[in-house]
């Protein structure tokens, strides 16, 4: 069955304008989807009706709330299989559950001489974080190499893999160029030398089935917001073992079971990495987004965004000095590319002036544009929205900008 | 050669006869980046580059005769378009004249509408170090 694209359209308020006075093309997905009515209405009537501090309020608002937001717990522990809601975390977003696990897990476990495996196509937040712990704990970075499709070279992984190996923190799909990456192959890999494994999942979850358990990873951290819910709102998953094994990350509020001036004793996971106020309002809508994500069906999304990648491909590789980046054989629906002599930033300014919303530059990962020799790319990410009739105007406008340079 | 303002005048008349299209103004831009003179290949430092810039920019300033001579580049063309209006104004002045400059043109073309806020920053940046090359230029003069 085939989506309905009109109907669906027809839930997102903030696709209905002009820009420049051109009707809005909205295709920078990647960095943030909008959001469907549901989810705005979900934030409203939280704050018209339930807005209350949660887990400790003896009255009925407070009540409401935290029903509701353990709901939302509850919805994202079916939304990526994970066995129980105790391990799902709530964070700030993909960025923050990584850093969350560099500083728990890293401090406890990683050691002077360990290494962490991370590869070229990591987005700045899963480097960063990495390099912060190595140079604290004297422990060392090893990046995977990618072939020019960009897909990493799995051999080169394998012989990254040893005893000294703790962790392994990889993208799922890529943000600058959507190659999928063999992550259940890499876990499997990676445990078999007692190694750990978190996914960045930030461009995955909107896209892919995901399922924890059978992926069998470690930690998965991804946001809300790249998934049709609010911004600042983040989730990590990990296993409940591993969790309780691990320190907690901030101290207050929700984290603590008892407090002395001697000592403290920490709450149970999920608490325990929950310090402080929690984004009520934002968790709470959240379970709108899941709703529409699994009204529509993930298998469904993901051939309609197919298709709309597979259309893009077709109509842009006739235009002249068209230069895809990332040909990976498994993609989500990222188009990064350039025109002929031309700076990303030119085209996205041109493309904007024609109501196309695209993203330019090294998309937050500059090693990858390093190894790739270029300074940038100019991105059209698409999401379950977006039409044919939008990947045309796409194509005709590339091709009026391409021609400016190649007449 | 006409003053900083007629000068500025004669952009904005040029910009209003484009209108509000947004593609022929950007279009224009791109265009009037090509005018820039060649520069000096030996001056495409990290040294004679504006902080503050989305894209590279080199710029570089000498003295000829009590005026100064600005010669400028970008990778990017919309930036090359914005750097030759501002020399188109700015070029061959007296250190005087620039620090002095009422760059009213900016505003008046709404220069925040067409390039975009992020794009301004880098554009004020550009405008801010030429400034300080007039103001080293005239505290050497007056030495």
């Amino acid at each position: 069955m085939a989506i309905d694209i009109e109907k669906i359209r027809g839930l997102f308020p903030v696709l209905h304008q002009e820009v420049h006075g051109k009707p809005l093309v909205y295709f920078d997905n990647a960095a943030t989807t909008q959001k469907p009515k549901a989810v705005l209405d979900a934030l409203n009537n939280y704050y018209q009706t339930d807005n209350s501090n949660i887990h400790r309020g003896a009255h009925t608002l407070a009540d409401r709330a935290t029903r509701y937001y353990e709901e939302t717990r509850e919805a994202l522990r079916q939304f990526i299989n994970a066995s129980e809601s105790a391990e799902i975390l709530f964070t700030k977003g993909t960025t923050e559950g990584i850093n969350l696990v560099a500083s728990t897990f890293g401090r406890k476990f990683i050691a002077k001489g360990d290494e962490i495996i991370i590869s070229t196509l990591e987005h700045h937040s899963n480097i960063v974080p990495w390099q912060m712990l190595c140079e604290e704990k004297g422990a060392i970075l090893k990046v995977i190499p990618i072939n020019d499709a960009g897909e990493i070279l799995y051999e080169e992984f394998e012989k990254l893999l040893s005893p000294k190996t703790k962790l392994v923190s990889i993208v799922h799909a890529s943000n600058a160029l959507g190659t999928i990456n063999p992550v259940k192959k890499i876990i499997a890999a990676a445990h078999a030398v007692g190694a750990k494994v978190l996914l960045d999942g930030a461009q995955s979850s909107s896209h892919l089935q995901v399922d924890v358990q059978d992926l069998d990873c470690d930690f998965f951290s991804f946001s809300a917001h790249k998934l049709y819910g609010p911004t600042g709102l983040g989730v990590l998953y990990g296993k409940r073992a591993i969790l309780e094994s691990m320190p907690p990350y901030q101290g207050g509020g929700e984290m603590i079971k008892e407090v002395t001036f001697e000592k403290t004793t920490y709450n149970e996971i999920p608490f325990k990495f929950e310090a402080g106020t929690p984004n009520i309002g934002d968790v709470i809508a959240f379970k709108a987004a899941l709703d529409f994500v699994n009204n529509l069906g993930k298998d469904q999304i993901r051939q309609h965004e197919d298709e709309l990648l597979r259309y893009a491909n077709e109509l842009l590789a006739e235009v002249k000095g068209f230069i895809p980046v990332g040909t990976a054989a498994e993609k989500v629906s990222v188009l990064s590319f350039n025109i002929n002599a031309m700076h990303p930033y030119d085209v996205g300014m041109m493309l904007d002036a024609n109501g196309i919303a695209v993203r330019t530059g090294h998309h937050c990962t500059q090693p990858l544009m390093k190894r790739l020799g270029i300074e940038g790319t100019v991105r059209a990410s698409f999401s379950v929205y977006n039409s044919k009739s939008e990947i045309e105007k796409l194509a005709e406008s590339v091709s009026r900008i391409a021609r400016i340079k190649n007449k | 050669m006409s003053s900083i303002q007629e000068v500025q005048d004669e952009i904005v008349s040029e910009f209003e006869i484009l209108g509000d299209d947004k593609e022929s103004t950007i279009y224009y831009i791109m265009e009037i980046g090509g005018s820039l003179e060649e520069f000096p290949e030996n001056e495409r430092i990290e040294e004679n580059t504006i902080k503050g810039c989305q894209s590279k920019v080199w710029l570089i300033a000498n003295e000829e005769s009590g005026k100064i001579h600005f010669q400028a580049d970008s990778n990017t063309d919309i930036t090359k378009g914005l750097i030759s209006l501002l020399l188109r104004v700015l070029n061959y002045r007296s250190p005087e004249e620039i620090i002095k400059a009422d760059l009213n043109f900016v505003e008046r073309i709404g220069m925040g509408s067409i390039i975009g806020s992020q794009r301004s920053n880098g554009f004020a940046s550009m405008i801010k170090q030429i400034k300080l090359y007039a103001l080293a230029i005239q505290s050497k003069q007056n030495a």
